[in-house]
């Protein structure tokens, strides 16, 4: 009877393991096979013309995260401090608990918010529109993750920089947080990979681009769009091109996270 | 400004900075309590002309007709139940196996590779899974599993009907393999918050592995496991593209899960920027208005019960 448990768990684990080595395995080996110089320089070409590429889309997706953190991480970050530092409170519980609420929204749904809040107001779709949806994401994430390493310093710290006359402000930034930072940045960029593949809430809010586009305020092309049109398309060429651009995606996540974890531990962004 | 030991014997700190700092902070505060104010108020604003033409109705009919401006999201709503129902059916074994396993069974050094492991299928973009789903499991369930189950299964009338591949059963399977990781994650934080006496309690009585897990370990964190599932559950109800892929996307209520569907979700991906027409816009912010009352019951209520085993320490942010 031992023997038959830990046969059936171990069977789980194979079970569960088996689709994500299968996935990193034909995303390697289909992707691999299909980036070249072109896909990472062109844009895409029209219906049947092979080559072609999606630099635009590659572009457009560092301009949109951009847009997405430099909204999302302040006020992340800054919740994340009044959490902390000021939220021992009835407020802040309901703030601690709307943040876990909206952690849970789908992301089609804040697609929706964004749609109305800055796509009906400008007009058009936008590469801000889809900043803002991302955003809206990002927030909750980075002020949870932000608390919780807040906490982590010892209340002493704090009490001796008060000692020391330092006011509440300047402590709260230069030994409170500046304490946390590796923590807080780990939360940042969990927040950052978590967004920088969303394609729900980009459809109706940068709606993706053809060509190249400069203009924050224009429909701009993300990669997980890109991907998905080209995924459901009927063409091959099309095909081999979303595996290629999912591998670019996942490479791009995963570099961008640790650059900035190298970073870190470097000490070049420890003043940040 | 330096902040100098002399300054505070003279009694000249200004208490100006602080106070503008603090308020800062409480307006950061603040604004993550109006996010969730204007995610409302945009979602029931804008579904107010659908709400008014179709009322209760709205939801239970079936007839999905942007010419004729007649809007039922019956099909959608019985797409995203029985593809998240689906998703669970399969993932809870898996994932609670998976938990035991971590928790119970594995030497040391390799729990902390799986763990890593099994947590990496939660950084995977939703797309990707998709577009694995389209071009490796779709052809795998229509060769294999569909014909193999319509064998065996097929006199229950859920796996009959010609084999696509695409449909519900596709969409199910992709979700359970993307909710796996929420799951045995919080399940295995559950578990190891345990004590220990309970096992070793059940142990001395003389009981086995399997009982000692049933008994000590799993009956004692039953409300926090149920917690994760339903966290999962949450995920699955709200999960977008990949199901949009896969699904078949037809708007039909059929018994069998061979047949194409299509989720609440998934019919904002698809017809959302493309809607002419207010009416037909507003339904569909309905339906978005819908799923995200759903998602927040369902996730409210999953924390609550992830909270009474965990002592009140905050479950983690994965959801």
């Amino acid at each position: 009877m031992d023997h038959v448990t830990t046969g059936v768990a171990l069977l789980t684990v194979v079970l569960v393991l088996l689709p994500l080595g299968a996935i990193f395995a034909y995303l390697i080996y289909k992707g691999a096979g299909s980036i070249n110089w072109a896909f990472l320089t062109q844009t895409p070409k029209p219906v049947g013309e092979p080559g072609g590429g999606m630099a635009n889309a590659i572009v457009g997706s560092v301009v949109i995260l951009g847009i997405a953190s430099f909204m999302g991480v302040p006020l992340g970050i800054g919740a994340g401090i009044y959490l902390s530092e000021y939220g021992r409170n009835r407020f802040g519980d309901i703030v601690r608990f709307i943040s876990d609420v909206l952690n849970g929204v789908p992301s089609i749904v804040i697609g929706i918010v964004a749609y109305g809040l800055v796509v009906l107001r400008q007009g058009h779709f936008s590469a801000l529109a889809g900043g803002v949806a991302l955003a809206i994401m990002m927030v909750p994430t980075i002020a949870r993750t932000t608390e919780q390493m807040l906490l982590l310093v010892p209340q002493a710290m704090r009490e001796a920089a008060y000692g020391l006359g330092i006011p509440q402000w300047r402590t709260t930034l230069s030994i409170t947080l500046r304490t946390a930072t590796s923590g807080v940045i780990t939360g940042v960029m969990l927040a950052f990979a978590r967004v920088a593949g969303e394609t729900a809430p980009l459809l109706f809010t940068a709606f993706g681009n053809q060509f190249w586009n400069w203009k924050s305020d224009q429909p701009t092309a993300a990669l997980s769009l890109q991907i998905f049109s080209y995924a459901i398309s009927p063409f091959d060429e099309w095909h081999r091109q979303a595996w290629a651009g999912a591998l670019v995606l996942i490479v791009l996540i995963v570099s961008a996270v640790s650059a900035v974890r190298i970073a870190v531990s470097r000490g070049t962004l420890a003043g940040a | 400004m330096e902040a100098k030991p002399a300054s505070l014997l003279q009694g000249k700190v200004s208490e100006l900075p602080d106070a503008i700092f603090g308020w800062a902070m409480r307006l950061c505060g603040l604004a993550v309590v109006s996010l969730l104010a204007l995610i409302v108020w945009e979602l029931v604003v804008r579904s107010q002309l659908s709400w008014h033409a179709f009322g209760w109705k709205f939801f239970v009919q079936s007839d999905w007709n942007p010419v004729e401006e007649q809007f039922g999201a019956l099909p959608f709503i019985y797409g995203t139940l029985v593809s998240s129902l689906l998703s669970l059916v399969i993932a809870v074994p898996l994932a609670v196996g998976v938990a035991v396993f971590i928790t119970e069974m594995c030497p040391a050094g390799l729990r902390g590779i799986l763990s890593f492991t099994t947590e990496l299928l939660a950084a995977i973009p939703s797309v990707i899974y998709g577009l694995w789903a389209i071009f490796v499991l779709v052809p795998l369930l229509r060769a294999y599993v569909q014909p193999f189950l319509a064998t065996t299964l097929g006199w229950t009338g859920l796996f009959t009907g010609p084999p696509y591949g695409i449909g519900m059963l596709a969409a199910g399977v992709i979700l359970a393999i993307m909710i796996i990781p929420i799951i045995s994650s919080i399940t295995r934080e559950v578990l190891t918050v345990v004590p220990q006496h309970q096992r070793e309690a059940v142990l001395a009585l003389g009981a086995t592995r399997w009982e000692m897990i049933r008994v000590g370990v799993l009956r004692n964190a039953r409300a926090g496991i149920v917690g994760g599932v339903i966290l999962g559950l949450g995920r699955a109800l709200g999960e977008t593209m990949a199901v949009t892929m896969v699904i078949g996307n037809r708007p039909e209520i059929a018994k069998s899960l061979f047949a194409p569907g299509y989720t609440m979700a998934s019919v904002l991906a698809n017809e959302f920027s493309e809607a002419s027409g207010d009416t037909y816009l507003s339904a569909l912010v309905e339906i978005g208005l819908a799923l995200f009352l759903v998602t927040i019951v369902v996730n409210a209520m999953a924390r609550l019960m992830v909270w009474s085993v965990t002592r009140g320490q905050p479950a983690r942010n994965i959801a």
